[in-house]
């Protein structure tokens, strides 16, 4: 990153504001209902949290610069200016308090798409030099190893060995003419190791062709998180190189929500060009092989099970029956939360929140509205498919002293899938933890 | 006597004509201010259309999902309340009918009076219910601008002169009739500038929510 200055925020500020934007900020009434959907405000009660008024640098942009009366109003002297130390009293309303889950624009009356104002209003934070530590720390890290976490394809390749001992499975790797790229998560490599065990059991199972791309192997996106279209730009087009090299037809998201908003949603906006391929979530991948019948099952889980949905696949994506499906394949006692789906209630974590060590204390806190919902349907575990709300159901649960297990959705369904007999029948699936 | 009819005549004359100019012209020139910023070019694959979600928003926006609703009843309710008392007096009331009818020569069927009298009293405490509620709630009172209290000032009078005049409380009545004229006036010439753009504009938020949402196959 070049000199980053107030100039450079407000410019980018400038060049994020389009119809809606404008339509957005001339329709606020400030009513405050924004602020009745929003899991930071109503869990600490500061009305700082308010949605709305997280974006008042951007309104304060278009105000002066792309309304007549703002305009008149800056002459006059009367404007309201964005400072430098607006913007860093601002950093940890946009930030920390903010997980981007979008609930805000589901709930505005006058139809306010706040959480994309959000997300643009992140780019001028950037650019003005205010975005929080954390997230630096992680943008950089992904430009320069490929992974937020500055995880390198050796660690991948022990987790590869480690599957394929216990399935007796071949993990593809960088395999020309599959179908399907599957891309993963730095997180779920480290945490969540069985979840490349489960796909290379189910994807064996239902005969698909896949690989794994030593070019790229990750899929989540720092720089939308963080706001820099430069860096998510750099982040989307590693993988477009590599699909495009493996010659496939289908990407797959692995299960981490901004990654698929990243890849399936902006991606294509940020390289400027539609992708030579289609980019599927893996429930989406898995939903299809069900209907397709292609996933044969047998025995269900028995105990009470309830299902968090991330934002980026349900609300933001429109991934909401396909997980419910699968999940009747699987579960005999399968509960839904109060508000799921598309009015779903944030893990808290999301958007950059968990990246953002500062937010720790704002995390948590708004976690307590999932824990309520939790509570409210007592489950005997929790069914998700994101790695960032597993880690974050998994350590809030365990803070409030709950004793409710968290699984992946795809694991479930590779526990369930009828044995092959050429198959490898080890049942140890517990191995392959990280070393 | 005399000064109030004069008042009267240049409130139905010479300002209306001003007020109305500046109130077509600012609102033109904000709906052309805001439409021709566009939108980039979106070349992620769709999973569905936006115009038909975009339309739908459009309508089902004006009712809040069940979980806000319990949230913030209070909220719901009186905002339902006084916009909906607002918009019934406005288009149904015998003075406004006429109004039209004799500007443009169409008329539609009134409300009775009496019932238009009690949608203005409900009206006006609606009003004054969302000023406290402004006041008190500590999200309200955080996010509020000076504006919010001009615009629901000239909102209250134009329901309140509206009603005064009704009922001959002021008198003489072409003075009471003049206060409801300039204030409606005022309100039309703040229109353009203010939130109360709002009127014009939520069509077209509430469309780009709904495609946005819509175009990935979310209803919104």
């Amino acid at each position: 990153m070049s000199e980053l200055s107030l100039e450079r925020g407000l410019a980018a500020l400038r060049a994020e504001i389009d119809a809606p934007v404008a339509a957005f900020f001339s329709s606020c009434v400030r009513c405050g209902l924004c602020a009745q959907s929003c899991p930071f405000y109503l869990e600490t009660g500061d009305p700082r949290y308010t949605p709305i008024l997280k974006l008042e640098p951007l309104r304060r942009v278009w105000e002066a610069e792309f309304t007549l009366w703002g305009r008149i109003k800056r002459w006059l002297g009367l404007g309201q200016e964005v400072s430098d130390a607006m913007l860093a009293e601002w950093e940890p309303l946009v930030y920390d308090s903010c997980s981007l889950c979008g609930r805000c624009s589901m709930v505005c009356p006058v139809g306010n798409d706040l959480v994309y104002m959000i997300r643009k209003t992140r780019e001028g934070m950037v650019q003005s030099g205010h975005a929080p530590e954390g997230l630096v720390a992680a943008s950089v890290r992904a430009i320069r190893t490929g992974s937020p976490m500055g995880l390198q394809w050796k660690t991948l390749a022990v987790q590869i060995q480690h599957v394929e001992r216990s399935t007796g499975l071949t993990v593809p790797v960088d395999r020309a003419g599959a179908e399907y790229l599957v891309m993963l998560s730095s997180m779920e490599i480290i945490n969540f190791p069985e979840y490349l065990e489960a796909i290379t059991r189910i994807f064996d199972h239902a005969g698909v062709r896949w690989t794994l791309s030593t070019q790229c192997f990750e899929a989540t996106n720092a720089g939308i998180q963080i706001g820099s279209k430069d860096i998510a730009a750099e982040l989307v087009e590693r993988v477009v190189v590599a699909a495009s090299a493996l010659g496939v037809s289908r990407v797959i998201s692995p299960e981490c929500g901004h990654a698929f908003t990243a890849i399936r949603w902006e991606g294509p906006n940020l390289i400027g060009r539609p992708y030579p391929f289609r980019v599927f979530h893996i429930i989406e991948v898995l939903d299809e092989l069900r209907r397709d019948g292609r996933l044969h099952t047998e025995g269900k889980e028995a105990d009470r099970l309830s299902m968090h949905d991330p934002c980026n696949l349900a609300r933001k994506s429109g991934v909401i029956g396909e997980q419910r499906a699968l999940m009747d394949l699987v579960a005999e006692h399968f509960v839904d939360l109060d508000e799921h789906g598309r009015f779903q209630w944030c893990c808290g974590a999301g958007g950059g929140v968990s990246s953002n060590e500062r937010a720790e204390p704002l995390k948590l806190a708004a976690f307590k509205r999932k824990k309520a919902q939790i509570e409210a349907v007592e489950p005997e575990r929790m069914v998700t498919m994101c790695a960032t709300c597993r880690t974050q159901l998994e350590e809030g649960l365990e803070e409030f002293n709950m004793d409710i297990p968290v699984v992946g959705l795809t694991e479930m369904i590779a526990e369930h899938l009828v044995e092959r007999p050429a198959a490898e029948p080890e049942p140890g699936t517990e191995s392959g933890q990280p070393a | 006597m005399n000064g109030a009819m004069e008042f009267l005549l240049w409130t139905k004359g010479p300002m209306f004509q001003i007020a109305l100019g500046i109130f077509a012209v600012g609102m033109l020139a904000r709906l052309f201010e805001i439409l021709l910023l566009g939108r980039a070019t979106n070349h992620a694959e769709a999973r569905a259309g936006e115009w038909l979600p975009g339309l739908r928003t459009v309508f089902t926006r004006t009712i809040p999902d069940p979980g806000t609703f319990r949230r913030a009843p209070f909220d719901v309710l009186v905002g339902w309340i006084w916009h909906l008392g607002f918009i019934i007096v406005l288009l149904l009331s015998v003075p406004h009918v006429e109004l039209v009818a004799g500007v443009f020569g169409v008329s539609w069927p009134t409300l009775p009076n009496p019932v238009i009298d009690l949608l203005t009293a409900i009206t006006l405490a609606g009003l004054v219910a969302a000023l406290l509620h402004r006041l008190l709630h500590p999200v309200k009172r955080r996010i509020s601008i000076p504006q919010d209290y001009l615009v629901w000032a000239l909102t209250f009078a134009v329901v309140l002169t509206g009603y005064l005049a009704y009922h001959r409380l002021v008198d003489p009545y072409p003075l009471a009739l003049g206060m409801h004229i300039l204030s409606a006036e005022l309100l039309l010439i703040c229109l353009p500038f203010t939130k109360l753009t709002h009127i014009f504009t939520t069509v077209f938020a509430r469309w780009y929510n709904g495609a946005a949402f819509g175009r990935k196959g979310v209803r919104s």
